[in-house]
């Protein structure tokens, strides 16, 4: 192995990973999932899972002896207990190897992992995950929201239907599943507001109609609506900003109704379509250890004293040194 | 027929002195989606071109309305972005206080979308607008404004300042949305 390598930590929400990365690769990877016994994430048992387990998932990552350059970790979004559990992980590990810190933005970490998976090279990128639904581009030192949830996230509001339909979590792939033997469709709220939508009206909706119809025709209607809200709105931006790229990522992208919609609308636009792997696709250490890399090589690391955790990171906050 | 605009959601026409919108299919969504929502966008885009008009902002003639289709008078003026000054950024705000005093907001502002013709200024492509009266709603709309001015006129301080004053002119919730606006601004958003 030459060259710079970057261990990174995740663990915004219930997926707790560390990777290293070098500049052509995922070296080694180790994960450790909380599965809530029953319902959704609960936070603080969500961060009590991730203390039980980082110091585990870091030693497995590195017990190779690869050669470490910097400690990156996501400094946000996510839930506030995750997030200083891990931060408190990476402070720990870059003091003890002393190698610098990068604090990464998560959002944008999606972003340039599917970038560096895919060769994308300057694509509206849509972003939809348990808590975040954004259409994102770069513009002039910044990753732009062009538009965003006024809400909940969509994998949000499928979880929320899919639980008061008795479906366990996480629900969106029960719901994609059960939505392919609907035999018709049922009308529910679609919300774009200018460059934004909103997904709680339709989750409660969802909701109240699966009471009256065959559950099948319900989870094939919200995804219909939701998606079409989703592809509307990436669409405009594309429009809007003339590139000529679309990429999806998080970990609702993993649905193939979603990946259809977009498909056929980069096609009527005549722009490319680009989906990383699965694994890139959720959260996932290596995406943090990239980005890292990047912000490594132009020069940025994170003082102990600003390594804060901000549970609202928003990723046009994130100053792009690496572009 | 020669074709004007090609946007995300529409094809504009001009036919004559006639204007034909048509919202084009999008074969991404189901068909009952799709009609329904450019159905609906249609009637509120044409009813909010009326409207405005009726709170005195000049707006095309709606001449036909079809299920996907708007037939509206062709405006022949000068884009204001050609011609922008302090003078027309003043009337701009006045016009811009109107429509927000009736309740609607455009959703789509910029120097493109204002046409002057004979004096008078006119306000078109309604295809973003909608009813709102939240303070935030009219900050987003009048933040868009003023980002077309600072990327396309270098005087745009000027601009600003005297759209202000227009828009306080004939706006009496004008010093609220105004100062939304600043805040909307250190938000970083809509680029």
């Amino acid at each position: 192995m030459s060259g710079i390598s970057i261990l990174g930590l995740e663990g915004t929400a219930w997926n707790l990973s560390a990777a290293i990365v070098d500049e052509d690769d995922v070296i080694v990877e180790n994960t450790a999932t909380y599965k809530p016994p029953t319902g959704g994430i609960h936070p603080r048992e969500a961060a009590q899972h991730h203390a039980a387990h980082i110091a585990d998932v870091i030693r497995k990552t590195m017990e190779n002896g690869n050669k470490i350059d910097a400690v990156a970790f996501s400094q946000g979004p996510g839930l506030g207990p995750c997030l200083r559990t891990v931060a408190t992980a990476a402070r720990a590990l870059s003091l003890s190897l002393d190698v610098p810190l990068i604090g990464v933005n998560h959002c944008i970490a999606h972003i340039e992992v599917g970038i560096w998976k895919t060769r994308a090279r300057d694509p509206v990128t849509l972003y939809v995950s348990g808590a975040n639904s954004q259409v994102l581009a770069y513009r002039a030192g910044h990753y732009r929201v062009f538009g965003e949830t006024l809400d909940i996230g969509i994998g949000n509001a499928l979880d929320k239907f899919a639980r008061s339909a008795g479906l366990s979590h996480p629900g969106g792939p029960k719901v994609e599943e059960l939505a392919k033997q609907s035999t018709q469709y049922i009308k529910l709220p679609y919300t774009v507001k200018g460059m934004d939508f909103s997904f709680s009206g339709l989750a409660t909706a969802a909701q109240e109609a699966s009471r009256k119809y065959p559950l099948p025709d319900v989870c094939s209607s919200f995804q219909e609506t939701a998606f079409a809200m989703l592809v509307e709105v990436t669409e405009r931006a594309v429009a809007h900003t003339g590139k000529k790229e679309v990429l999806l990522g998080g970990g609702v992208g993993a649905n193939s109704r979603l990946r259809e919609m977009l498909e056929i609308m980069c096609e009527e636009r005549g722009v490319e379509f680009y989906v990383p792997e699965k694994r890139f696709m959720g959260d996932n250490g290596a995406m943090i250890a990239h980005l890292g890399l990047l912000m490594y090589k132009s020069g940025y690391s994170t003082r102990v004293s600003e390594s804060k955790v901000n549970p609202n990171y928003r990723p046009d906050e994130a100053i792009v040194t690496w572009r | 027929m020669t074709i004007i605009g090609n946007g995300a959601e529409a094809v504009i026409a001009l036919v004559g002195n006639t204007v034909i919108k048509t919202r084009i299919q999008k074969h991404y969504r189901l068909k009952e989606i799709d009609e329904s929502i450019r159905r609906d966008r249609t009637r509120t885009e044409a009813r909010l071109i009326s409207e405005a008009r009726r709170c005195g902002v000049p707006t095309p003639v709606i001449r036909d309305v079809t299920d996907f289709e708007i037939k509206m008078e062709y405006i022949d003026g000068i884009p204001l972005k050609e011609i922008i000054n302090t003078a027309l950024s003043g009337q701009t705000g006045e016009l811009i206080g109107c429509l927000h005093n009736c309740g609607i907001v455009h959703g789509d502002l910029t120097t493109s979308n204002m046409l002057l013709k004979d004096g008078k200024l006119f306000l078109i492509d309604f295809g973003l607008a909608y009813l709102e009266k939240t303070v935030e709603a009219r900050g987003v709309d009048i933040h868009v404004l003023f980002q077309t001015f600072e990327s396309t006129h270098t005087d745009h301080e000027e601009l600003i300042s005297a759209f202000k004053k227009g828009y306080a002119r004939t706006f009496r919730h004008a010093d609220e949305v105004i100062e939304r606006e600043k805040q909307i601004e250190s938000r970083g958003r809509y680029a």
